[in-house]
């Protein structure tokens, strides 16, 4: 083998009996494990008409409701809708600000940079039950006085609405993409153009315009996907609408009496193959647009354009952004959290205000009991993950060792599982196997180490491919087996890479709903689970001492991985 | 013919303007090689995105024959003005064929020609770089020095008025950089176009040019003909960016400077008087070194630290006292390491400017593992 010719050749000696294919074989059963048994067995139980992969009796059944259902078809018609308008919405918000800060001469660029950051911190189902807050039809503030003044009110409870609050949660992960693309591209191929003698207009048609375009079309699938794998907004507004899109489909049939898990599956298998055709054509347009890179990898500066005039409306047009995106959702948190009974603010109100919601969720069982189990599952989760992908990451760099593609191939594989698809296949796969922890904290947990493999490889193979390989080599030269090389100079100097990702994927972890809401019992409540139930119950002053709780958490959080030197979290 | 008048540009950052250009002015009359040169951040590609209007100066006028491109209330976009430029990234346009990126200044234009026309001058322009042939290639498909190429093709096809060059060769490897200056040079005499070029390759400005700026901190501190400047450099600064140079800094006695324990015969710059701070710059061509006295004057005793043969030339270093010289002997000259030389400095050679107090990187001290 290259790998052991090369380790040779280094004077890395491997154990006789080839460490490398007994760490791949083992690696490659743990992640097959992981990822394609849930997967087989959510297509298996998609086509069975029994509840277990044991009681098997093929049908069409499922699939010819998912596919000709009256409601099916509205169901697909709601959820392009949804994904679509969500996306759209998302790319104009984030474009939009990417383009002000990356290039235009507005002032303050860094603070407006730092800003459009910031919702990300916000989870998914705190982000909704805000704008329900805001939004609701008879309490909301902006609602209220529209109603007092003009005799009408928004609608949460809509398309639009569900749109609006999903577009403006995903909008920054739109202005991080797009501020990326903005300032990779080579402003002097905007230049050459000027000195061709094409005027403005025509420099942004024909150069600018084509040259985004790969990019802009990938980031809207991108976001796209994103917005159908969601399930806190199909759950917290679509459900109580009755606008259903897949997510909330599948959790529907499974919370029917009796539970359909054949249809659940079948629905699940559909939304599977929009995500996995979805990343894969995201994928090749990237590799597409990487090939029209001329110069990389270089620091530009960019042409920024002089607002002029317009300054002043670009300020406002962010500054309004910001309130919306960020200070209206936290003010109407915290203020929620503090009174009684929610309703819009008033001197009285304002005069009665109260910690009796912080000392409800310092004191009941459930919550405290969540808090503990989501806590305990996201450093298990990220511990496991990160061990297991930095030697997945070292085998499949460093050495030539069979399978290594394959591994990592696996480890990325759930990057494409929306997480209530693979809450309905973890259901699947222990109705089916006799591992009995249905109902248990470790179902939770191999969820969740199985969501955030992509997450851990990821980190663990970019922070081994900077370390050059003599650095290694020169510990074997010095006479280091193996191991000690291993632990005492690779593992080392990997460490920042490593606590990174260990503690993006513990932040994450905190605000996981999507698979969690299928899977946990009494016993294994989490966070996000507790806010979704309190919900269920009314509780709404409670739930926004809960969400404030969690916000002010994930901060401290962020701000331990920003020191770290980590990048900034990407995945809302 | 292209006028430069007391151009001035500041940029603005976070913390505060930074001064890129200061009251430059040059003239670089028609179909001549016109060479901006000086180290990173000296201002000089920022010059060259004036004359482009890809930056908007602060004050002073740019002239192009008569039409005023940038001064008091006039500024002229770039896509107006009749230029041609390179980039240093080429900035080929990673969408579009090699012969659509050759043919869209033609197609922007006021008056695109007719499509027969296009093509002519797409291909005549293609042919001019050595291109012709690869028009239906995808762009980023090329090499380096084919991109480059291109990009040449691009900025000539208009014929513009004035042809910018922003550090085009700074990307190539040292070979194909070789090449490309004789190409480039020959292509600019045969079109006589004229052209402006920005690099901090000095001998890329002394193959190239027919006038050098020298900048420093964005100033012109010299401007003159390759041979002039190079013989006749105004300070410390300049001597040291162009070309190699021994400097022997002294202050002025009747007949020459005081150095080296005596006193060295010299010519003296206009300006310089008796106690002035003064510094002969030595070129190391022009030093004579011998193993024995030859009884001439500005001769002195030193040791001969290295003796590199290089093919062409036997490349010489002489310690006499604290003074390191370096000194180039024919390549038969046999002279050996530690032996005892004596250097000449020739009087005709010889000519002090005032001290700018301007010193070359020192040379290391050790030279004890280099071979004898």
């Amino acid at each position: 083998m290259a790998a052991t010719t090369v380790a040779r050749r280094a004077g890395i000696r491997l154990p006789e009996w080839r460490a490398d294919v007994l760490i791949v074989g083992a690696a490659a059963l743990i992640l097959g494990y992981l990822t394609l048994v849930p997967l087989a067995m959510l297509l298996l139980g998609s086509v069975s008409s029994g509840s277990s992969a044991l009681d098997f009796q093929f049908t069409v059944r499922n699939f010819q409701r998912v596919l000709t259902d009256q409601a099916s078809i509205e169901l697909l018609a709601n959820s392009v809708m949804y994904g679509l308008g969500s996306a759209l919405f998302a790319f104009a918000i984030g474009t939009g600000v990417a383009w002000a800060v990356e290039r235009s001469d507005i002032p303050g660029r860094s603070i407006w940079y730092g800003l459009a950051l910031v919702p990300l911190i916000v989870p998914g189902i705190v982000h909704t039950i805000a704008w329900l807050f805001l939004l609701s039809p008879e309490i909301g503030w902006i609602n209220a006085p529209l109603k007092a003044l003009f005799g009408f009110s928004i609608s949460v409870y809509s398309l639009p609405g569900m749109i609006w609050i999903e577009g403006l949660h995903t909008a920054p992960l739109a202005f991080v993409l797009m501020s990326a693309a903005f300032r990779t591209m080579d402003p002097s191929l905007e230049e050459a153009a000027a000195t061709s003698r094409a005027n403005p207009w025509k420099t942004f048609r024909r150069i600018t315009l084509p040259l985004l375009l790969p990019t802009a079309a990938s980031v809207l699938l991108i976001l796209f996907v994103r917005a159908i794998e969601g399930f806190e907004v199909p759950a917290i507004i679509g459900l109580p609408g009755q606008i259903y899109v897949y997510t909330s489909r599948i959790y529907t049939s499974l919370n029917q009496y009796p539970p359909n898990y054949g249809l659940s599956a079948a629905y699940g298998a559909v939304l599977l193959i929009v995500s996995v055709g979805g990343l894969l054509l995201h994928n090749r347009m990237v590799r597409r647009t990487e090939r029209f890179a001329t110069v990389t990898g270089k620091a530009y500066r960019p042409r920024r354009v002089e607002l002029g005039r317009f300054r002043a409306v670009a300020i406002a047009a962010l500054a309004l952004y910001a309130v919306v995106a960020i200070a209206l959702p936290l003010l109407v948190l915290i203020y929620a959290s503090l009174v009684r009974v929610y309703t819009v603010p008033s001197l009285e109100t304002l005069g009665e205000l109260t910690l009796r919601n912080y000392q409800f969720i310092a004191t009941d069982d459930l919550t405290r009991r969540a808090l503990g189990n989501s806590l305990l599952l996201g450093a298990a989760a990220a511990t496991i993950v990160v061990a297991l992908t930095a030697i997945i990451a070292w085998v499949t760099i460093r050495t030539r060792a069979p399978g290594r593609g394959l591994l990592d191939f696996l480890a990325f594989v759930p990057i494409t599982i929306p997480g209530i698809v693979l809450g309905i296949s973890l259901i699947w796969v222990y109705f089916t196997v006799p591992i009995r922890i249905y109902g248990t904290l470790w179902i939770l947990l191999v969820a969740y180490v199985t969501r955030y493999l992509p997450y851990g490889i990821r980190s663990a193979s970019a922070g081994i491919v900077q370390i050059h390989r003599e650095l290694e080599e020169a510990s074997a030269a010095a006479g280091a087996k193996w191991w000690p090389t291993f632990t005492r100079i690779l593992l080392p100097l990997l460490r920042p890479a490593l606590v990174g990702a260990w503690v993006y994927i513990f932040i994450i972890s905190l605000r996981e709903l999507g698979s969690s809401i299928l899977l946990y019992s009494s016993e294994s409540v989490v966070l996000a689970v507790r806010i979704f139930d309190l919900r269920d119950s009314g509780n709404y002053t409670t739930i926004a001492a809960l969400s404030v709780f969690l916000i002010a958490l994930l901060v401290v959080l962020v701000a331990v991985l920003q020191r770290l030197g980590g990048r900034t979290v990407r995945e809302a | 013919m292209l006028q430069v008048t007391e151009l001035r540009k500041t940029f603005h950052t976070d913390r505060g303007g930074v001064r890129a250009v200061e009251d430059i002015s040059f003239t670089v009359e028609e179909g001549r090689f016109f060479t901006l040169l000086g180290p990173s951040g000296c201002g000089k590609t920022t010059t060259l995105r004036c004359v482009a209007g890809l930056e908007r100066p602060e004050s002073g006028t740019i002239r192009l024959d008569e039409a005023v491109l940038s001064g008091p209330g006039r500024f002229v976009p770039t896509h107006a003005r009749d230029i041609g430029m390179v980039f240093q990234s080429y900035a080929i346009w990673p969408h579009m064929s090699v012969f659509e990126n050759v043919a869209f200044p033609l197609r922007v234009s006021e008056h695109p020609p007719s499509k027969a026309e296009t093509t002519r001058m797409v291909e005549e322009s293609l042919a001019l770089v050595g291109l012709d042939g690869l028009e239906d290639r995808p762009a980023p498909q090329l090499s380096g020095g084919q991109q480059q190429r291109l990009a040449l093709a691009r900025a000539l096809v208009r014929r513009p008025k004035i042809l910018l060059l922003d550090e085009p060769l700074s990307n190539l490897d040292a070979k194909l950089r070789e090449r490309m200056r004789i190409e480039l040079r020959q292509l600019q005499r045969r079109l006589g176009i004229t052209t402006i070029y920005v690099t901090h390759d000095q001998g890329e400005a002394l193959f190239l040019s027919h006038r050098i700026a020298v900048m420093q901190a964005g100033r012109i501190v010299q401007e003159g003909a390759p041979r002039d400047l190079y013989r006749e450099p105004a300070s410390g600064f300049v001597a040291d960016f162009v070309g190699e140079a021994t400097f022997l800094p002294g202050e002025v006695v009747s007949g020459g400077i005081r150095a080296l324990g005596g006193t060295v015969v010299c010519t003296l710059s206009d300006g310089l008087g008796p106690g002035a701070k003064a510094l002969l710059v030595l070129r190391p061509e022009n030093i004579v070194v011998r193993s024995q006295p030859a009884g001439v004057p500005n001769e002195f005793a030193g040791n001969l630290r290295v003796a590199a043969f290089l093919g062409d030339r036997l490349d010489c270093v002489v310690e006499i006292g604290d003074l390191l010289v370096r000194a180039r002997a024919h390549p038969t000259t046999t002279l050996r390491r530690d032996q005892q030389v004596w250097v000449e400095f020739p009087v005709e050679h010889c000519s002090a400017i005032p001290d700018d107090g301007w010193r070359p990187r020192a040379l290391a001290r050790t030279f004890d593992d280099d071979e004898g």
